[in-house]
């Protein structure tokens, strides 16, 4: 079955790398961008076995860092 | 004096460290790989070296933060054993919860590669003790993921307990409150973006990283 993982960072934490490629679209000419926000989107293929508590694990171990990331668990 | 480095796929300054630690102690460092699950016995002094370990995939020190000789490294930091991380290894010490906060794309996103001042904010640890509080010394740093970050209430709390061991005099990377180098809760473990063993040589342009592994490793004149 596959799992989809969403690796954002944390309101308040700064993301640089975020604010850089905003620059680069408005030097592209897109107008009408507020902000910009660069995550991590990480795909599984996990056996049916594998419950909410098994993902949720692996993500707080390792996929996200919680000092400064929140994770979102899709699985469809 | 026993000392051990250990070494990731990837680590690049494991052998400047292992010089500065056969340098000071006259002995030369076990080379311990990531895949070991125990430390040599009788290790009094354990580094975790600059690099890019496993190609800073996921996170800096992410990785490496979960290989099997990590769980040695915690237990022997629970113990009081004194645990140096440069660069890299202050990532992956901060990676497995050994240090508060983490460490972040440099605010300007370009990789910091220079020589920088540092203030000494605490010179009662073990690794600082052999300066003076307040001085400045100067540290290479080379790094692109230095930017420290904890929330404010983190901040305020290892300010509070003296933890903050070296702060950057000029903005470096962006980190929170320019903090360069924190202690653990216990004061052995230590996290530090610059790098000491590049500084333990007069041919290296500077000498001020010495102190820090003469006062760690006890061998201070």
């Amino acid at each position: 079955m596959k799992v989809n993982v969403y690796v954002t960072l944390k309101t308040g934490v700064l993301d640089p790398q975020g604010k850089a490629i905003h620059h680069a679209l408005e030097g592209l000419g897109f107008a009408g961008v507020s902000d910009v926000r660069a995550g991590r989107f990480i795909e599984l293929e996990v056996a049916d076995d594998v419950t909410d508590a098994d993902l949720d694990a692996m993500c707080a171990k390792l996929l996200a860092n919680t000092v400064i990331e929140n994770y979102r668990i899709e699985r469809p | 004096m026993k000392t051990a480095v250990i070494v990731f796929p990837g680590s690049n300054c494991d052998r400047d460290m292992a010089v500065a630690l056969e340098t000071v102690t006259g002995r030369a460092p076990a080379m311990v790989w990531h895949r070991e699950t125990a430390l040599p016995d009788g290790t009094d002094f354990i580094a975790l070296p600059g690099g890019f370990s496993y190609g800073d995939y996921l996170r800096s020190g992410a990785m490496a933060a979960r290989s099997p000789i990590l769980r040695a490294v915690a237990d022997a930091a629970a113990r009081g054993v004194p645990v140096l991380g440069v660069c890299n290894g202050f990532q992956v010490l901060t990676e497995a919860g050994l240090l508060p906060g983490a460490l972040m794309r440099n605010a300007g996103l370009n990789f910091v590669c220079r020589t920088v001042s540092l203030k000494v904010e605490n010179s009662q640890s073990l690794f600082t003790a052999a300066y003076q509080a307040g001085e400045t010394i100067d540290i290479p740093v080379a790094h692109h993921d230095g930017n420290y970050f904890a929330d404010a209430a983190t901040l305020d709390r290892i300010e509070g307990e003296g933890r903050v061991a070296f702060r950057y005099l000029d903005g470096v990377n962006g980190s929170a409150r320019d903090i360069a180098g924190v202690l653990g809760d216990a004061g052995n473990v230590l996290g530090m973006m610059p790098h000491p063993e590049r500084a333990i040589d007069r041919a290296h342009g500077g000498t001020d990283g010495l102190r820090l592994f003469e006062a760690a490793l006890g061998v201070l004149a």
